[in-house]
């Protein structure tokens, strides 16, 4: 066949044009990619509004529950610091004489679970409480001394969790002598399960904005299939493929996620930064260490590789339903 | 190159728009694919495109056997069959060369190959200079002409033209007829489907005339009472 000798011809231009660039087929497909991209992240720069409006809507979506997330984190931060200082205080019966408290005192050091005992005689709690409370003179008026002796208990760094405090707790409630045992940890495992609440709401909100993500980019790729119907059809009719097709569109959904991704952390950064003075003062009020922690580089990237990663499914969503619509056989007519 | 056997096909809603066609064309042949509208050449050529399946038989492509074509392989086929459509089907969103560019790119020919071929192929249709202009820019003829060019860049063993010449004067009709000539002069198979009987009938070539779905064959005669298989 007569094509066959100008197929040669053609093929062996085309090979010694050939071995002066990088054959490599790798080297070929990367740059067939990066052109795709390119025209991808060019059609999205000609339309400015529509796309900062797509990446504005993405970027809320997104950042909403990452903040709340994040904020979370740093609630749950709070409470592991008070629990490694957590104190047991054990206020011994009003009967037990300083010899047995001291001889109690003792006792309890010997356990593994705890770092220190201190034992605070009851006349010194009360000498301590007239000098701090102020009210000197109406202790004065008490006839004898109300208060008991106490030991604070200080735990070893190991036994520092809800369940080791508890389980110290528990031993001590069990000892001879003792009126009562208290830990402050009440509050705490009342912050801890309602952040637990919280952490799981903002999951479901973050799986439910996501899911508006993926529909959000679907629609707007959908509009961009429409738009370039007529192209995808030539496409198809003089041999693309449906990868060949549709590569353009995932690369769009692709960028539209790591701008709605960029966005996202850029209004994290702000809002956190806008807060950031005001918790500080208040955490202050509470002599408290708490902080805001915003998501840091890792968390960045970690937010832009997903928001990418939600552009492209809901790219694929779009041109898996819409672009098996487009048939070749409507342009030859009956 | 292109072979028939038996080919049957039926739409759904009880319109037979082929029945048990026969034909084989050769490498090099040209030949006119002629009938009223809706004698069934569009379906026909369809068929040979892969955009419909036969309800039966046969039809064979440069010797495969297009009716167990799984789908993913279709557009592998269409690479092989250049086709030139009545109203071109050129994108208005780009240049002539763009348009001519696009079987190549979707084959994945780097770009010094492309833009080779692409002015080779121009350059055949004599439209070389107006690579950068849009084809609305163009006239009918021209368009036309940047339709072909983009069926035959990628030197395609199978030509298909569906109505041509429809729109134009008897002069450019006869341009273009002379470049099909060309192309199966170097081995290419060209079936023109065309109702225009006065240019078929000066070019004297093979002729396949459909009357509602059957294949009447004739040989340089205008009308021809051999019944088809």
């Amino acid at each position: 066949m007569a094509t066959d000798k100008h197929q040669k011809q053609e093929s062996q231009r085309g090979a010694k044009q050939g071995r002066s660039r990088a054959a490599s087929p790798v080297r070929h497909y990367l740059d067939y990619q990066r052109r795709v991209a390119k025209d991808a992240a060019r059609r999205l720069w000609q339309a400015p509004i529509a796309t900062s409006m797509t990446w504005a809507v993405m970027g809320i979506a997104l950042a909403l529950p990452v903040a709340l997330l994040l904020l979370l984190g740093s609630l749950q931060g709070v409470s592991s610091g008070w629990e490694s200082s957590a104190r047991i205080t054990v206020y011994l019966a009003m009967d037990v004489p300083v010899a047995e408290a001291n001889e109690l005192a003792g006792e309890v050091e010997g356990d593994g679970r705890v770092m220190s005992v201190e034992l605070v005689e009851r006349d010194q709690a009360l000498a301590d409480f007239r000098d701090s409370s102020g009210m000197k003179d109406v202790l004065d008026f008490l006839e004898g001394n109300p208060l008991p002796h106490t030991l604070l208990i200080t735990p070893e760094e190991s036994a520092r969790t809800a369940q080791g405090v508890q389980s110290l707790v528990t031993f001590m409630e069990g000892m001879d002598d003792i009126e009562r045992v208290q830990v402050d940890l009440g509050w705490l495992q009342r912050l801890n399960a309602m952040t637990d609440i919280l952490t799981r709401a903002a999951w479901a909100l973050a799986v439910l904005l996501a899911a508006a993500v993926v529909l959000v980019i679907g629609n707007t790729v959908r509009l961009a299939i429409e738009n370039r119907r007529d192209e995808i059809l030539v496409a198809k009719l003089v041999g693309g493929t449906d990868a060949f097709v549709r590569r353009p569109f995932l690369y769009t959904g692709a960028w539209f996620g790591l701008g709605g991704g960029v966005v996202a952390w850029l209004l994290i950064q702000v809002s956190f930064w806008w807060l950031s003075g005001p918790i500080e003062r208040l955490a202050g009020l509470y002599n408290s260490e708490f902080a805001l922690n915003g998501p840091g580089l890792e968390g960045a990237l970690a937010l832009i590789v997903i928001a990418v990663l939600l552009g492209w499914l809901g790219a694929w969503v779009a041109v898996k339903r819409h672009m098996d619509d487009i048939d070749p056989g409507d342009i030859a007519g009956g | 190159m292109i072979e028939f056997r038996q080919v049957t096909k039926r739409y759904d809603s009880d319109h037979t728009a082929l029945r048990q066609v026969n034909f084989h064309l050769n490498r090099g042949e040209l030949a006119f694919l002629t009938g009223h509208s809706g004698a069934g050449k569009s379906t026909l050529l369809k068929l040979i495109m892969v955009m419909e399946r036969p309800t039966a038989g046969e039809v064979v492509v440069g010797g495969q056997r297009l009716n167990s074509l799984p789908k993913r392989q279709i557009p592998y086929i269409r690479r092989h069959i250049g086709v030139v459509f009545q109203n071109h089907q050129l994108l208005f969103d780009r240049t002539v060369f763009d348009n001519v560019a696009m079987p190549l790119e979707v084959m994945g020919v780097s770009p010094t190959d492309i833009g080779r071929r692409v002015r080779a192929a121009l350059d055949k249709v004599g439209l070389l200079k107006k690579e950068k202009m849009n084809p609305m820019q163009l006239s009918g003829g021209e368009q036309q002409r940047v339709g072909i060019a983009r069926a035959v860049v990628n030197k395609p063993p199978v030509l298909l033209a569906d109505e041509p010449t429809g729109n134009l004067d008897p002069e450019l009709s006869a341009d273009i007829m002379h470049l099909f000539t060309q192309f199966s002069q170097v081995g290419v198979t060209v079936l023109i489907a065309s109702h225009d009987i006065a240019l078929i009938n000066s070019m004297d070539r093979r002729r396949l005339t459909l009357e509602q779905g059957e294949l009447i064959t004739s040989s340089g005669v205008e009308h021809g009472g051999v019944s088809g298989h």
